[in-house]
């Protein structure tokens, strides 16, 4: 309908990547094969011992947790208190459902997506009501909901084995899973926020108001983040289950949704790599630290505290980690002033 | 807000329509408002408003402050819902409507406090505008399949062209909100273009510009409506910018329309100038 002037050049974007996208792809997926081998290496080798391969699979459920709460917080803007309890409906679900299906790779998968499919149901109905709300209401619902979780899982003993606890749950999630599905995680979300959808995500945290003016439907995108996250954190939760082998209500209070949301405050809201980093950390340090555990709160505090005075954007800001975007910088660098010149001869043309 | 109450599509003769240019009069108005008002509690912001917009008209909406110039606009877009009064738009009642579909049936804006994604980059802010020119799934997205790439190329170029207008394209991959202020004005305008609009709604576009980013605005304001054939509405202190690019002028004083007209017309409109000068002696 309408036209637009020709005399654009759209040149400075299109020269910063000057690694093809399928050679971006390669290396990408060459990097996360090493680490894959690497990882099973170190514990097939009897590297570290089972402890410590626990943590290790406890830190792979967290980062899902953490990048997984901060599609909500950090690109959308909200402040859900509730992650755990879609991590608990995931966990039960899914526990559920394996213990249902007879054993192997097809049923595990299965299981995992009905946990996820379940949590981002449950994300939808929360997130409907609480989101086409402007202000706080989400806070406040999802505080709700998440010990309402708690109390529906402790009154159902015939389903959910209540307060003794889920026990025998299939021990699916050894560390090929885990590191599969942290991947598959990461890889979501980037995607998901390199997309006109992502775009729509962040625009409604930076200004709701002009958000719609570009005919943007907030609600909608509100409730697709939030649900999204939700539904990450119920697979996370079904990990959870199949590395523990057993479910308790107490693994899911209000106190492990503010563990998760320290994690992504700590890390940066809005920064995956500071997600991932801070979920590593957290997780590990107390658990490798044992007599630290019961200071754990005042820590947290302590390192909030300190984070909020010195860097409130957290400790990683927004930055998003690329490999490839580094390898770029470095070919940058090493080829300096050459590049500069076959830019102007292309200009010329 | 109201319930989507469909009211039968009414013809509404306009008592005294703006001037539509020569060019426009034998097509429907763009925008035709009759009647228009809106009270805030007690006080009536916006009274009796009665104006049409020809479909390549740049018109002007001016009066002192707090006049009631951007409530009109909040109301053609739907961020109040009149109290009285039909806003038709494209011959199609708005009744009901909210933003977002005003935004999708052709009408975009920008916003007197600048209201720009300020943490994103200048193409990101522009891209979102183009949000809906695309229509990849979620799903095509994650999957990287070539109906994403071939909708993210298309929509890149589109914007570094819009951009282009105002020679901005280089400072695509800059923070909007490290931009000077002129800039953010005119990236405000090209994040509104994106949304492929058949009225453009600029609110105060000259404000805290100096004289020479002014005069390059009134060129490419008109260069805007020349090359994208659109209507362009807008509200602005500066009385060279008005009297120098507008075609039709409407007055508002405390919520009343005091004056309709051409340049010169209003130039010449005792009203007028009691009303901008009156406002000067109380401000002495
Ligand atoms: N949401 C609101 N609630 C109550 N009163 C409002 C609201 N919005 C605007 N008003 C009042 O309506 C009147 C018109 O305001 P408006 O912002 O439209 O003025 P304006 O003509 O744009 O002025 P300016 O030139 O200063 O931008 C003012 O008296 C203002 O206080
Ligand atoms: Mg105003």
């Amino acid at each position: 309908m309408t036209k637009t002037p020709s005399s654009a050049s759209p040149s400075l974007y299109e020269d910063k990547r000057i690694i093809s996208m399928p050679v971006r792809y390669l290396i990408n997926i060459v990097a996360i094969a090493v680490f894959m081998l690497i990882g099973n290496l170190i514990i097939s080798e009897g590297i570290i011992n089972r402890t410590y391969t626990t943590i290790l699979l406890q830190v792979g459920v967290y980062i899902i947790l953490a990048v997984s709460l901060n599609i909500s917080t950090g690109y959308l803007g909200q402040l859900p208190l509730g992650h755990a309890g879609f991590m608990a409906v995931g966990a039960y679900v899914g526990a559920l459902a394996w213990k249902a299906m007879p054993h192997g790779l097809g049923y595990m998968i299965i299981g995992l997506i009905v946990a996820g499919i379940a949590a981002g149901i449950v994300g939808i109905i929360i997130g409907i009501p609480a989101l086409r709300l402007r202000g706080d209401y989400l806070a406040i619902l999802t505080l709700g909901f998440g010990e309402i979780i708690r109390i529906i899982i402790i009154n159902l003993p015939d389903i959910t084995g209540g307060t003794p606890g889920l026990l025998n749950i299939p021990k699916y999630s050894n560390f090929n899973v885990i590191f599969i599905f942290v991947i598959l995680t990461c890889y979501i979300i980037h995607t998901m926020m390199k997309s006109r959808h992502g775009r729509a995500i962040l625009s409604i945290r930076e200004n709701e108001i002009a958000a719609e003016a570009c005919g943007i439907n907030t609600t909608y995108y509100k409730v697709m983040a939030f649900s999204v996250s939700a539904a990450l954190a119920g697979v996370a939760g079904c990990l959870y289950g199949g590395l523990q082998g057993s479910l308790f209500p107490s693994a899911f209070g209000f106190m492990d949704s503010i563990n998760i949301l320290v994690m992504v405050v700590l890390g940066g809201m809005g920064s995956m790599i500071g997600s991932v980093l801070a979920a590593s950390v957290l997780t590990a340090l107390p658990a490798m630290l044992q007599f630290l555990a019961s200071y754990r709160m005042v820590i947290y505090s302590v390192l909030l505290i300190l984070v909020m005075i010195f860097k409130p954007s957290g400790l990683m800001g927004t930055y998003d980690f690329s490999l490839t975007g580094l390898i770029e910088k470095a070919i940058i660098k090493i080829r300096g002033g050459s590049k500069n010149n076959a830019k102007e001869g292309q200009a010329n043309e | 807000m109201s319930k989507n109450q469909k009211q039968p599509v009414k013809l509404v003769p306009i008592p005294s329509p703006n001037i539509i240019p020569e060019r426009d009069v034998d097509m429907s108005p763009i925008l035709e408002i009759s009647h228009l008002g809106i009270d805030f509690g007690g006080l009536t912001a916006v009274e009796d408003l009665n104006m049409a917009i020809g479909r390549t008209e740049i018109a002007g909406l001016i009066g002192p402050n707090g006049a009631g110039k951007t409530t009109v606009f909040n109301l053609i877009t739907k961020v109040y819902q009149p109290t009285r009064g039909t806003i038709m738009l494209d011959g199609r009642d708005t009744a009901g409507l909210n933003t977002i579909q005003i935004n999708k049936l052709g009408i975009a804006r920008t916003f007197q406090n600048i209201r720009l994604f300020k943490d994103l980059t200048v193409l990101d802010n522009v891209l979102i505008g183009l949000h809906n020119e695309m229509d990849y799934h979620l799903a095509e997205a994650i999957l990287r399949l070539p109906s994403y790439w071939r909708a993210e190329r298309i929509a890149r170029e589109r914007a570094l062209e819009l951009l282009s207008i105002f020679d901005m394209q280089d400072l695509a991959n800059v923070k909007a909100g490290s931009l000077p202020y002129g800039a953010q004005r005119r990236l405000e305008i090209v994040r509104a273009l994106g949304t492929n609009p058949s009225l453009l709604l600029l609110d105060e576009p000259a404000a805290g510009m100096n004289p020479s980013e002014t005069s390059e605005l009134m060129e490419n304001i008109q260069k805007i409506r020349d090359t994208f054939k659109i209507a362009i509405m807008l509200i602005e202190h500066d009385m060279n910018l008005v009297m120098g690019i507008c075609e039709g002028i409407c007055v508002l004083n405390y919520g009343k329309v005091i004056a309709k007209g051409t340049p010169e017309e209003i130039q010449a409109n005792p009203e007028v100038i009691e009303a901008y000068l009156g406002k000067k002696k109380e401000a002495n």
